[in-house]
């Protein structure tokens, strides 16, 4: 890591970086694109999370689905005066594109980037499409890595003019498998460059803990910034469904059956007698308890050595994230100032 | 070997259009050993298409040849008295062997009875497997005899993604993950830190990314030969 | 009516159960109909494809498969795979345009005298149900 002398000692000397960097407990969100051309969507969105986050990242064709780029989306979050978290997978483009759109990106004023190998497109809306994965998600941080610090492309040309300088972050799925290589793969990220890392949503803390713990053995944790993710529960059912059917993602019974217990006063109706004001009622309490399930995980991820912040996932329910922060204590987010230029 | 599957009868009529003479050659090579466009493949294509052909009003007279390998020219030149009497060649051999017997009748014309799938093994009778994508860069001393170029759905250098679970790939849980088979590997011979080592990015110049490929060897060339 | 007599039927018999019942059939002077003409196979096992395709291009009416009974294989499976193989066959006679039912597979064994007729009947009347094989009556006309 070469920090840029202009950056006062950052590396970028983006917010979260600032944030990060002061030793605060870090909030990112997450800010889905529509699938339009829609620029209002992009406002009211980030009406939401303004404030209430450090950064927000704007995912790139998640679950391979066609959105609005992320890049695109990322500069209407800048002039709405939020910091954005960029995503780019390597699933859409091959060194060339990544490396220009970079180039772009940091033009239009975005600081942090997350790297990312992206969704299979099998599971989107073009599955007959051609993939690219021309590099992976390690050899993207590398590659962004050296641009910033040694200002070179991947190729080896040295870049005539200034350098994209990115915050670089990477993906940690600490429960998927092989379960035993995890962190050692988190380790590898981070020895290719990864200043930050965003987890996967955690649940099980118990779980979490002992994988925080080998990380820490490897010491991990202090060459980077861990973010753990989290993300309110919205009902049962989504609960069930995400233990068993993504892929590294474990959900103790005690919480399923949490969120159960807080539509009881509607388990005894049968569908046909669930009036619509019932479903909406059973729905809001089902809400609330996920939102305090999430409150409660953050609370005891920030007593975990080695967790740098949390990653909110409230996926199309930005809304959450306000009672969320608010509900851990995390309101209102620091202000690290932006470090002046050094005289010359 | 290469690894092809029939296509459907009717995609053939289509193909094979108004012609009468249909010429129905099988490949004695990879397209026999995985059941697709061996002798007996082709025999079986040429009887349905006859019969097929028959209820559908427009008989066709088809008739079956089998060489030894589509895809050399000695091969071809034993059939080439039946090829150029027939309207239209029926090549169930691999993509290989379709564009070998239209490079050497370049008055016939030639359509693909097969889709050639990959280039595998059968795992069992009847179950055949991708193994390799032809990269012309083998790195399977990198990864313990296992390539993840063609078994990895991403074709990850830094694997596995977050999307393996149960020793299985995300898209599809009759797809073992790459990875994961490469992790079991290097863990049972305790040669795990190879998985430490960041792999760079990967030169696809030798791959098909580099354009057609073309393999010379001076050495067994003859010189009467040489283009 | 239909002119039953100009059907044609082969039934390929396993030799260690399905023949020994039609034989078994004609000692007890049980009554089949003429349309089957049995062919000894040494197993169903032994069954083709293109042994099956070229009976129907032949202009056979339909084809009857009889092997042992499912675990009684006197080579461990053959009754089994070629029953996988039938599956397949009908699957190239639809894509061909002929009726899949043409072709159908039994089991029993060589003590079965009296199953081996009601299953001989019940193809004949299938297979006189479907129509004679096209292929055939284009080349009567």
């Amino acid at each position: 890591m070469t920090a840029n002398p202009n950056t006062n000692g950052y590396l970028v000397g983006s917010n979260l970086e600032r944030v990060l960097h002061a030793g605060h407990f870090a909030v990112t969100g997450e800010l889905g694109p529509p699938q339009s051309a829609d620029r209002e969507v992009i406002g009211k969105k980030a009406a939401q999370l303004r404030g209430y986050c450090d950064a927000v990242n704007i995912t790139d064709n998640q679950t391979a689905i066609v959105r609005m780029s992320s890049i695109g989306a990322g500069t209407l979050v800048v002039q709405e005066g939020l910091e954005p978290v960029i995503q780019m997978t390597c699933r859409d483009r091959n060194r060339l594109a990544i490396q220009s759109d970079l180039l772009g990106a940091y033009a239009l004023g975005m600081r942090n980037l997350l790297c990312l190998s992206g969704d299979h497109q099998t599971f989107g809306n073009h599955p007959t499409s051609k993939n690219v994965f021309d590099i992976d998600s390690i050899q993207q941080i590398q590659m962004v890595a050296d641009m910033r610090d040694e200002c070179i492309f991947q190729c080896g040309d040295k870049m005539k003019g200034p350098e994209p300088r990115f915050f670089v972050g990477a993906a940690s799925a600490p429960f998927a498998d092989p379960l035993d290589f995890r962190p050692y793969r988190l380790a590898k990220k981070v020895k290719a460059g990864a200043d930050f890392i965003q987890s996967q949503l955690i649940y099980d803390i118990e779980a979490f803990k002992v994988f925080m713990e080998k990380v820490r053995k490897l010491g991990t944790h202090e060459e980077t910034y861990f973010l753990a993710g989290v993300g309110p529960l919205k009902s049962p059912g989504m609960a069930r469904y995400m233990k068993n059917n993504v892929p590294g993602i474990l959900i103790p019974d005690e919480l399923i059956t949490r969120m159960t217990e807080a539509g009881a006063p509607w388990a005894g109706k049968s569908k046909d007698e669930l009036t619509k004001e019932d479903k909406k009622a059973r729905s809001a309490a089902w809400k609330e308890t996920g939102i305090q399930i999430c409150i409660e995980l953050i609370q005891q991820l920030q007593e975990i050595e080695g967790v740098a912040g949390v990653h909110i996932m409230a996926i199309e329910w930005e809304a959450a994230v306000k009672p969320i922060v608010e509900g851990a204590g995390l309101y209102p987010r620091p202000v690290v100032p932006e470090p002046t230029p050094e005289p010359a | 070997m290469i690894v092809a599957e029939q296509k459907s009868l009717d995609e053939i009529k289509s193909l094979i259009g108004s012609a009468n003479k249909v010429l129905v050659v099988g490949c004695g090579t990879c397209v026999t050993v995985c059941f697709a466009g061996g002798s007996r493949e082709a025999a079986i294509m040429s009887s349905s298409l006859r019969m097929s052909s028959k209820l559908d009003g427009v008989p066709r007279n088809v008739s079956d040849v089998t060489v030894q390998r589509q895809c050399e020219w000695e091969y071809l030149d034993t059939i080439s008295k039946q090829v150029e009497e027939a309207d239209i060649v029926l090549s169930l051999g691999c993509g290989i062997g379709v564009q070998a017997i239209a490079e050497h009748f370049p008055n016939t014309w030639v359509v693909p009875g097969l889709n050639t799938t990959f280039m595998g093994l059968p795992l069992e009778q009847g179950v055949w497997a991708e193994r390799c994508a032809a990269c012309g860069d083998c790195i399977l001393g990198l990864t313990g005899g296992i390539c993840p170029i063609a078994r990895c759905s991403k074709s990850l250098l830094n694997g596995p993604c977050g999307g393996s679970e149960d020793g299985h790939c995300e898209i599809d849980p009759e797809i073992p993950c790459a990875w994961q088979l490469i992790y079991d590997r290097l863990s049972s011979m305790d040669k795990l830190d190879v998985l430490m080592e960041l792999q760079a990015p990967k030169n696809w110049q030798t791959s098909r990314d580099g354009g057609p490929r073309k393999i010379i060897r001076e050495d067994l060339r003859l010189v009467g030969e040489e283009e | 009516m239909v002119d039953t007599d100009s059907y044609q039927i082969v039934a390929y018999c396993c030799e260690h159960c399905a023949y020994g019942a039609a034989d078994l059939a004609g000692g007890l002077r049980l009554q089949y109909p003429p349309e089957v003409k049995i062919v000894l196979i040494p197993c169903t096992g032994k069954i083709d494809t293109l042994m099956v395709l070229h009976a129907f291009e032949a202009g056979i009416d339909g084809v009857m498969v009889a092997g042992c009974l499912p675990g009684d294989c006197h080579y461990l499976e053959g009754n089994e795979n070629a029953n996988r193989r039938i599956e397949r066959i009908k699957n190239l006679l639809e894509q061909i345009g002929l009726e899949p039912e043409r072709v159908n597979m039994y089991n029993l064994s060589s003590a079965m005298a009296g199953e081996f007729t009601v299953i001989v009947e019940e193809t004949t009347n299938k297979i006189i149900s479907i129509g004679k094989n096209p292929l055939l009556e284009e080349r009567l006309r």
